[in-house]
């Protein structure tokens, strides 16, 4: 398919290690591409992909190792720089202003200008030109970019790459926010691109299309170069071994025994929304339900649905009783429903707040009126949650963020809920920590909680629960017994939406799909403190 | 190999090709808000004619656009900085100090040299919004304010009332006329016609609303967005020294109330945002505050016929920013569907 086979090596990056705030992401990591080649990179949430593309753009300046592209080294301390060596990164959050037309847009910050002024007319020339030769017909560069599918706002920051004299083009995730047929379109694009003689370094979670597209294969895991091999010398399983291969050695409290798990709690049929599709779940007392799947598959999407906080618009849930109707998330607190989300001091904590006044947030937000709480049980709360804080009136701020974390498990326990959802409970939490909240999460089911878990940490995942759903792309794409392989669920996760889909949303055909969904898609990378710094 | 008890792939039509969709002209607010000057002066021209007394008299629509000038300037350069997400509230203090240094320089020296101290006055004090908002990243509400505040304290400490003279030959600028037009409105539209071609044809116009629009995009493309804003505020302080200019040649002295007692810093956000700038930045355009200056100088001048009572006229003054606003939203809101 590919155009040329790799010649010569133009980019090469050697020995590249970055720490952020002493946690240590990438270690020493090496990766060259030639001229004309895809070189997919590969690897779990948190293996440092998107750390060393943020390397490589000059958006972190990494600690030790090299960059040199067509054999002059360079140092990069700001992404403008690396723009100008060559090296251009299509993030999955689209960069674009949507106000502004396409060319304003393609030629942000390099406008031409005659006598003074800029000069529209060369600047949506070169831009229909360069439009052109990518085939994209279909866009003019008069049109605002807000008026464009994210499929087209994604052609416009690859034009805007390309404008500026690209060498090396970097996609990260680029059909994450794509639908099938778009995401073909997209294929078709990298290969005319490496055709020209780009060498693309593709990042991608969708192994039927880095097998379709690169040449070369490179996995990471946990900041390390794990091998680079010949994609057409591989295989789909020795790529997911690479990627995974890591031992169970945490210690995880016994799961659910049959007899333990109880009535059904929670029921989902056909629910969707914006992100989801044919959702149905069924969440039981005593059981821990655990979500896999990639980023972007629709993990925390499901857990804010169930939530009401970005609610179902189809299908019906019910919690115990009628079907419950959508809405927000004061109306799931009503019916018994908690989220302990995966930003902690974003979303689950008043920062400034003292302990105790963060454990009664809900208690005192939707009060409970036959049973007001008590001063009492707060400290037996906070006790039960094993919380190691000066007292309750210390700030929450200054608490570890494994405490931290319980704090936000006691506000929930005081609303007495009766399914309890977790968005990565241990996120950025210490060893120590993890093993306590692990403990607490199935003491609480063992107590006839029904309770689910997202977690892109696989072993956490594997080991806490008693069946694993694997997400994709918005579905369930199959469901796990416990003690499942890793390979198991990233098989079934990173399966393509080339294979069977669920029959056809009921949402309203009329409506088109939402703004990209980048906008709130979790980022890779940004924080690479809270989730790798956590093993 | 996708999971369990999965149905046949179902044929969906392609969903997300979002074809440019013919916006009409009308949506967009900068006409819009021309369309309602035009509309708010029929109404007035009825409800005035109904009573009647008639509102298009060749004075009265002199008197208007006269009206305009000082609120004008201040809200074009005030267009500026809002395009880029930030704010001025320091206007009103800038325009009375400027009538106080331009009527008191005028009358020791030359008129030349009272222009050249109000203008210098202004982009010094464009300059330190700037670089307060953009180097000690104070929010820009909180750093022109206090901005306003130590103008403010300055003029106290040194003004107890009126003071300086402007000579006659300044006052032309606010008196003459050619023809029937003033010639102040001349020094508007030129200041406005600026203003225009910076924005919307120059790299720095592009860099402004991309400022605004997304500001780390605008970094990752090379913009220099401290810049930008510091050159915002320079250029939103200048257009008001002309203004401070303007109304000390009307007033024929400086006085200390000049900005505030028509509350310049909360009056051009209001006719900007009428106008159909975002107030978050990177939308909009000194067209729609010209137009959002007109409806208020309009309706002014409709209250004014009618002898209606203060309370009331600023109920509608309030109603119709609101509506004019909620209504930008609503678009705003649709858009994606």
């Amino acid at each position: 398919m590919h155009a040329k086979q790799a010649t010569h090596t133009m980019l090469a990056m050697h020995g590249v290690s970055k720490s952020f705030l002493g946690v240590r992401v990438l270690h020493g990591v090496s990766l060259d591409l030639a001229a004309g080649e895809v070189h997919a990179l590969v690897g779990e949430n948190g293996a440092g992909k998107s750390t060393l593309m943020k390397v490589l753009a000059g958006e972190h300046v990494p600690d030790e190792g090299t960059i040199t592209l067509d054999g002059r080294s360079h140092h990069f301390s700001h992404p403008a720089q690396a723009q100008a060596a060559g090296i251009g990164i299509i993030h999955q959050e689209f960069a674009l202003l949507e106000h502004r037309t396409v060319a304003e847009n393609v030629f942000l910050g390099r406008e031409p200008t005659r006598y003074g002024l800029v000069d529209r007319r060369a600047m949506e020339a070169r831009t229909t030109q360069l439009l052109t030769e990518l085939g994209e017909l279909d866009i003019t560069p008069r049109t605002y970019v807000r008026d464009l599918s994210v499929a087209r706002q994604q052609t416009v920051e690859i034009v805007k790459a390309l404008a500026s004299d690209v060498r090396v083009l970097v996609m990260d995730e680029p059909t994450a926010p794509l639908a099938d047929h778009e995401a073909g379109l997209l294929h078709a694009l990298v290969r005319r691109l490496a055709a020209r003689g780009l060498g693309i370094l593709y990042i991608s979670h969708r192994l039927r299309e880095v097998f379709e597209l690169s040449q070369r294969v490179t996995v990471l895991k946990d900041g390390r170069h794990v091998t680079t091999v010949r994609t057409r010398d591989t295989s789909t399983d020795a790529i997911v071994r690479a990627m995974v291969g890591r031992e169970l050695s945490a210690y995880y409290p016994p799961r659910a025994r049959p007899e333990e798990v109880g009535e059904t709690r929670l029921t989902v049929r056909g629910g969707g929304n914006t992100r989801l599709r044919g959702i149905d779940l069924t969440l039981r007392a005593g059981e821990v339900t655990g979500i896999a799947g990639l980023q972007g598959s629709g993990r925390t999407s499901l857990a804010r649905a169930l939530f009401g906080a970005a609610p179902f618009t189809t299908g019906t849930m019910t919690v115990g009783g009628p079907p419950l109707r959508p809405g927000t998330p004061r109306r799931a607190i009503r019916a018994g429903i908690a989220l302990v989300t995966e930003d902690r001091k974003a979303e689950g904590l008043a920062l400034r707040q003292s302990v105790r006044d963060n454990a009664l947030l809900v208690t005192r937000a939707v009060p409970d009126r036959e049973r007001p709480p008590a001063a009492r049980e707060l400290t037996a709360l906070l006790e039960r949650v094993r919380l190691h804080a000066r007292g309750e009136d210390q700030e929450a701020r200054y608490l570890s963020g494994g405490n931290q974390q319980k704090v936000v498990i006691a506000k929930w326990l005081a609303a007495r809920p009766r399914v309890l959802l977790f968005d990565e409970p241990t996120r950025g939490v210490d060893v120590g920590a993890k093993a306590a909240i692990h403990t607490l999460v199935r003491d609480l089911a063992k107590e006839g909680l029904a309770v689910l878990i997202v977690s892109s940490e696989l072993p956490e995942l594997i080991g806490m629960s008693d069946r694993i759903l694997v997400m994709a792309e918005g579905r369930i794409a199959g469901e796990l017994p416990a003690g499942a392989s890793e390979e198991d669920v990233m098989r079934l996760a990173t399966a393509s939406s080339d294979g069977p889909e669920p029959p056809p949303s009921t949402d309203p055909p009329s409506r088109s799909d939402p703004p990209p969904p980048s906008a709130q898609a979790p980022h890779e990378g940004t924080a690479p403190t809270a989730q790798e710094g956590a093993e | 190999m996708t999971g369990t008890a999965l149905a046949p792939k179902a044929d969906r039509a392609p969903a997300k090709t979002r074809a440019p969709r013919g916006r009409s002209r009308l949506a967009d607010p900068a006409v819009g808000v021309w369309l309602a000057a035009a509309a708010v002066t029929g109404i007035g021209w009825i409800v005035v004619a109904a009573r009647g007394g008639d509102f298009l008299t060749l004075t009265n629509v002199v008197g208007i656009l006269q009206n305009s000038v000082a609120l004008g300037l201040v809200a074009v350069g005030q267009t500026a900085v809002i395009l880029t997400g930030s704010l001025d509230l320091s206007v009103a203090y800038l325009i009375s100090l400027g009538t106080l240094v331009a009527a008191t320089t005028m009358e020791d020296g030359s008129v030349v040299t009272g222009v050249l101290a109000v203008l210098a006055l202004s982009a010094a004090v464009g300059l330190a919004n700037g670089l307060i908002v953009t180097g000690l990243k104070v929010n820009a509400f909180i750093a022109t304010l206090g901005t306003a505040f130590i103008l403010r304290g300055w003029i106290e400490e040194n003004y107890t009332g009126p003071a300086g003279k402007v000579p006659a030959s300044f006052q032309h600028l606010g008196y003459d006329r050619m023809g029937p037009i003033p010639v102040s409105l001349f020094l508007l539209l030129a200041v406005a016609a600026a203003l225009w071609v910076v924005t919307r044809r120059t790299r720095f116009g592009h860099h402004l609303y991309a400022t605004g629009g997304d500001e780390h995009a605008a970094r990752l493309s090379g913009v220099r967005t401290r810049r930008t804003v510091i050159a915002a505020h320079v250029l939103c302080s200048l257009c008001v020294g002309a203004a401070a200019l303007f109304l000390a040649s009307r007033l024929g002295a400086g006085a200390p109330w000049a900005g505030t007692e028509a509350r310049y810093d909360l009056e051009s956000i209001a006719a900007v945002v009428l106008g159909g700038t975002v107030l978050a930045g990177g939308r909009g355009g000194v067209a729609g505050t010209l137009g959002g200056v007109l409806v208020l100088a309009v309706l002014d001048s409709v209250f004014n016929q009618l002898g209606v009572d203060p309370f009331f006229k600023n109920v509608v003054r309030g109603v119709v920013i609101i509506a004019a606003v909620a209504l930008y939203a609503r678009r705003g809101a649709r858009r994606p569907a």
